[in-house]
């Protein structure tokens, strides 16, 4: 290897008496992609951070950081001026607000030719012109004087990463480009990274969380937990022999198992028939109703007992709206009906007895438990409206039976939800809906929001309760490897309607239609079988 | 593991760790927590006000009974007397007490409404500070031998151009201001948050029509139909009330909607409502609690424009009756008796440093409630 492009050598970052980051040591050669992976916490974005010294100046940064043999970690303002955006790009998490929404693409791209080429006007925008091609925007020409929210969540990110090659730098920094995007511009995004780099020549520092993504890109990899580098090496060496517990733990944390068999002729507990929700769309002074959303348009769908239906699709396919109009949370047409009675045509006081059989729980697991309330009361909450002639100390019974059942101390009651991490809380959020139970229990991405190690945790959860209850899911995520270790039947949603229905299995393995293909091989095909069957990474010297 | 928990916190913490930090945030504002302490300490002490300043004793034991005269009316007749009611400013009532037992005097012997008939100068008296002994007790009939004259019998802040006492005006207008501040503060931040709440939890037409209907009633010029009102119903400490209460609740209702539209789409609310729980419970139980903290930062507010309200009422003539003690009817008298300037500093540095405590108090719950303040 020749003289590394980047050298961090024992770096600390503190934050007061906090160590986010110890005596982390990596090396980045010209043209290589190096990556870091850890869970939320591991101190990989402050990383990522202070090489650029982007951090907020509590933080104390330890160690020496050299870029092309300049010490960066000494270097004044100014001179790290010239080293950002120019010889070191960065992209990133959120799209939306790392672009100004007050100034157009165009502007916000020829500022950073301004500030490091002195480019104007003319040039400027030629140059723009050529990147937004590069990046793969259609039509970049009429795309220039659009602001960012006239752009989708994908382009935006095409946007950042023009932006980020703007100088031709020799590294560049991607934080998450592409956890806030959905599977199949995910795959994109990668596949441009990939392609620009090969191009420049370039040598990329990737941070995630995903590691099928560093799977995908990188050509070495560094875990990280605690603020610590436990192990580093070629992509292929620490997939097919991980030496760390924790990397062996990571690895072995995607969602797994199979979903249970249900009985054949289960009853039916719930079944929708034309289930729609429209937003109208009103206009002019008396709000005239000029057209409608579509959120949910015309989807049937019954769940047996003991069954998991799986919905899947994109962000603003529908799949939320389904749910939520399921449990009637939000207003609805069609028919729902629920362990033989109408749901649909009950008043809200009268449904409220069905309401003990259904169930949810929401993406969100640090939004969905109300932070003035202890766990006890959390769970018992439904306990008083359903079960009202309950003693005192049945009540209790019945909320520590629940919060054993989710593998929760039952001495936790009293304890606050932020005492909890989000896999806890997602617990008690479960919690919460078996403490009734329910028959139907729709779970809105309960597993988006958590590390995968915790996802697979709160699967197992899942399944050994339904298991153990004869419970049906409605099980509704964008994850597709967390709805195959889930999900009997599956279905597929696009633009409020359903693309592809039938069992999970089939659907899997030989998908019927164009959408539903392009899904899976984005989501999928990123996990190879074995890890020796991953072609190895392109590379540029 | 089979242990029977019991719901109720073993050890019953009086304040969740939230509202510990609140409580350590605002006594981090040394200002705030000094002016509520001085405040406090001065409207418990004027609640007591007829212990402070009385035209009455406190205590008076006559013929071995014990007669507790500030709480209870007596009649004259048993003193010898044969009025309705007792004046113990009288000599003869004095001496015949002073001959069969003994009289406890407050510090001050002067109700709000006492008119003193040995004032030194006629019309406005400065404060006695300003004065000799002799000058204080010339009109005394032994001068300054007097029993009667004793510091209980001056004037400290001086008195109005009717002989009342302005330190004794002070006391009970300032408990007169603060409670009806007080109780307008309350009941209008009642009214305005279950309005707010409504408008805000229904939303849609509830909301849309209640907005404009206040902003209908915003529009009518409080003060002028004010001073309409009680130039037509004679004002008095309940009427007054009920007639700022029909134009304070708005203050409160916007802020309380925005909280309620922001949370009732949260998740947890959400949950609440699949689990069934009713419209009235989850507004009670789980939006209220986020509506107070913008609630509990307005109310000192709220509380101080309720004061300087009442106060500008009674400058202008149209608060309470003609008589009442108010810091209001003070200030006027200032303005009217430009020659005793006394009575128009002391109205205004009471209002001012009332106001100014009050604001500080406000601002120390503003930063207390502030999830946004890093507590060092």
């Amino acid at each position: 290897m020749s003289a590394p492009l980047l050298s961090v050598r024992d770096l600390s970052v503190s934050f007061g008496p906090h160590e986010a980051v110890r005596n982390v040591s990596f090396d980045i050669a010209p043209g290589e992609t190096l990556a870091l992976v850890g869970e939320s916490g591991s101190g990989k974005s402050v990383t990522a951070l202070s090489v650029l010294k982007l951090l907020p100046p509590t933080a104390r940064i330890d160690g020496d950081i050299r870029f092309e043999g300049e010490n960066l970690t000494t270097a004044t303002e100014a001179a790290l001026r010239a080293v950002r955006g120019n010889r070191v790009g960065m992209i990133f998490q959120e799209p939306m607000s790392s672009l100004n929404p007050v100034h157009t693409v165009g502007k916000q791209i020829g500022e950073v030719l301004a500030v490091h080429q002195g480019l104007r006007r003319n040039a400027a925008r030629a140059r723009t012109l050529e990147l937004l091609d590069a990046v793969g925007i259609p039509d970049p020409a009429s795309r220039l004087d659009d602001f960012p929210h006239q752009l989708s969540g994908g382009q935006r990110q095409r946007v950042m990463i023009a932006m980020a090659l703007a100088n031709d730098p020799k590294l560049l920094i991607a934080d998450e480009p592409t956890t806030a995007l959905d599977v199949t511009v995910q795959a994109q995004i990668l596949d441009l990274l990939k392609t620009l780099q090969r191009q420049n020549g370039m040598a990329m520092l990737f941070i995630t969380h995903d590691l099928s993504i560093v799977r995908r890109i990188a050509d070495r990899v560094c875990v990280m937990t605690k603020g610590e580098i436990v192990e580093s090496g070629p992509v292929g060496t620490i997939f097919a022999d991980p030496q760390h517990a924790y990397t062996k733990h990571l690895l072995a944390a995607a969602p797994r198992g199979v979903p249970l068999e249900p009985a054949p002729d289960a009853r039916k507990v719930v079944e929708a028939a034309e289930l729609k929700v429209w937003f109208p769309i009103r206009r002019g002074l008396f709000r005239r109703t000029v057209g409608h959303i579509k959120a949910v348009d015309g989807v049937d769908l019954a769940i047996q007992k003991g069954e998991t239906l799986g919905v899947v699709g994109e962000s603003g396919s529908g799949k939320s709206s389904l749910g939520y109009a399921l449990l009637r949370l939000i207003p609805s047409q069609g028919r729902i009906v629920l362990l033989g009675n109408d749901v649909q045509s009950r008043s809200w006081r009268a449904l409220r007895p069905l309401r003990k059989h259904m169930q949810i729980v929401f993406q969100d697991p640090f939004g969905s438990l109300s932070p003035r309330m202890s766990v006890g009361q959390i769970v018992e909450e439904g306990l008083g409206v359903h079960f009202p002639h309950l003693t005192r100390a049945e009540r209790a019974d019945k909320v520590a039976a629940a919060l054993r059942e989710v593998g929760l101390d039952p001495a936790t009651v009293n304890r606050y939800p932020h005492e909890f991490s989000g896999g806890q809380r997602q617990r008690i959020a479960i919690a919460r809906a078996l403490v009734l139970e329910p028959e139907l229990l729709v779970l809105d991405e309960p597993t988006s929001a958590l590390d995968v190690s915790i996802q697979a945790q709160v699967i197992d959860l899942l399944r050994d309760v339904q298991a153990r209850r004869q419970l049906s899911y409605l099980f509704i995520s964008h994850d597709l490897r967390v709805v195959r270790a889930l999900a009997h039947r599956l279905i597929v949603m696009r633009n409020g309607k359903v693309v592809e229905a039938g069992l999970a299995a089939d659907v899997f393995a030989a998908p019927r239609q164009d959408y539903t293909r392009q899904l899976l091989a984005a989501a999928l095909d990123i996990v190879p079988p074995a890890a020796d069957a991953l072609p190895s990474a392109p590379r540029t010297d | 593991m089979s242990t029977a928990i019991d719901l109720a916190p073993e050890k019953p913490a009086l304040l969740s760790p939230l509202n510990q930090r609140r409580l350590a945030n605002f006594r981090a504002n040394r200002r705030g927590w000094w002016s509520l302490w001085i405040f406090l300490v001065i409207f418990v002490v004027t609640l007591g006000a007829e212990f402070i300043a009385n035209d009455r004793p406190i205590l008076v034991s006559y013929k071995g009974e014990l007669m507790v005269p500030a709480l209870v009316d007596y009649p004259e007749s048993k003193f010898g007397g044969f009025f309705a009611t007792t004046n113990f400013r009288d000599p003869f009532i004095a001496e015949e007490i002073a001959a069969n037992g003994w009289m406890l005097w407050p510090p001050v012997r002067f109700s709000y409404n006492t008119v003193d008939s040995y004032v030194a100068f006629s019309g406005a008296n400065p404060p006695s500070w300003l004065l000799t002994r002799e000058q204080l007790c010339q009109r005394y009939p032994l001068g300054v031998e007097d029993p009667n004259c004793v510091p209980g019998n001056f004037h400290f802040l001086g008195t109005d151009d009717r002989g009342r006492d302005v330190l004794a005006r002070l006391i009970y207008g300032f408990r007169i201001s603060v409670l009806f501040g007080l109780v307008l503060t309350v009941v209008s931040s009642v009214i305005g948050v279950v309005a707010g709440a409504m408008q805000g939890y229904f939303g849609g037409w509830v909301d849309l029509i209640a907005q404009r209907l206040i902003e209908i009633w915003t529009s009518i010029p409080a003060l002028y139909l004010l001073l309409i009102i009680s130039s037509v119903i004679a004002p008095s400490f309940w009427v007054l009330l009920g007639i700022l209460l029909l134009f304070s609740w708005v203050t409160l209702v916007g802020i309380v909607r925005a909280e309620f539209l922001r949370a009732r789409n949260f998740e947890y609310v959400n949950a609440a409502r699949a689990l069934g729980v009713s419209n009235r419970v989850i507004m009670w139980r789980h939006l209220l609690p986020n509506a107070m903290v913008a609630t509990l930062t307005f109310m000192p507010f709220i509380l101080s424009g309720s004061v300087a309200t009442l106060t500008s009422l009674d400058f202008l003539g149209f608060g309470l009756p003609p008589g009442s003690p108010s810091l209001g009817e003070l200030l006027a008298q200032g303005k009217n008796n430009l020659q005793a300037p006394w009575l128009g500093l002391t109205g205004f540095f009471t209002i001012a440093i009332m106001m100014t405590l009050l604001v500080f108090i406000g601002e120390a719950v503003r930063d207390a409630f502030d999830p946004r303040k890093t507590f060092r």
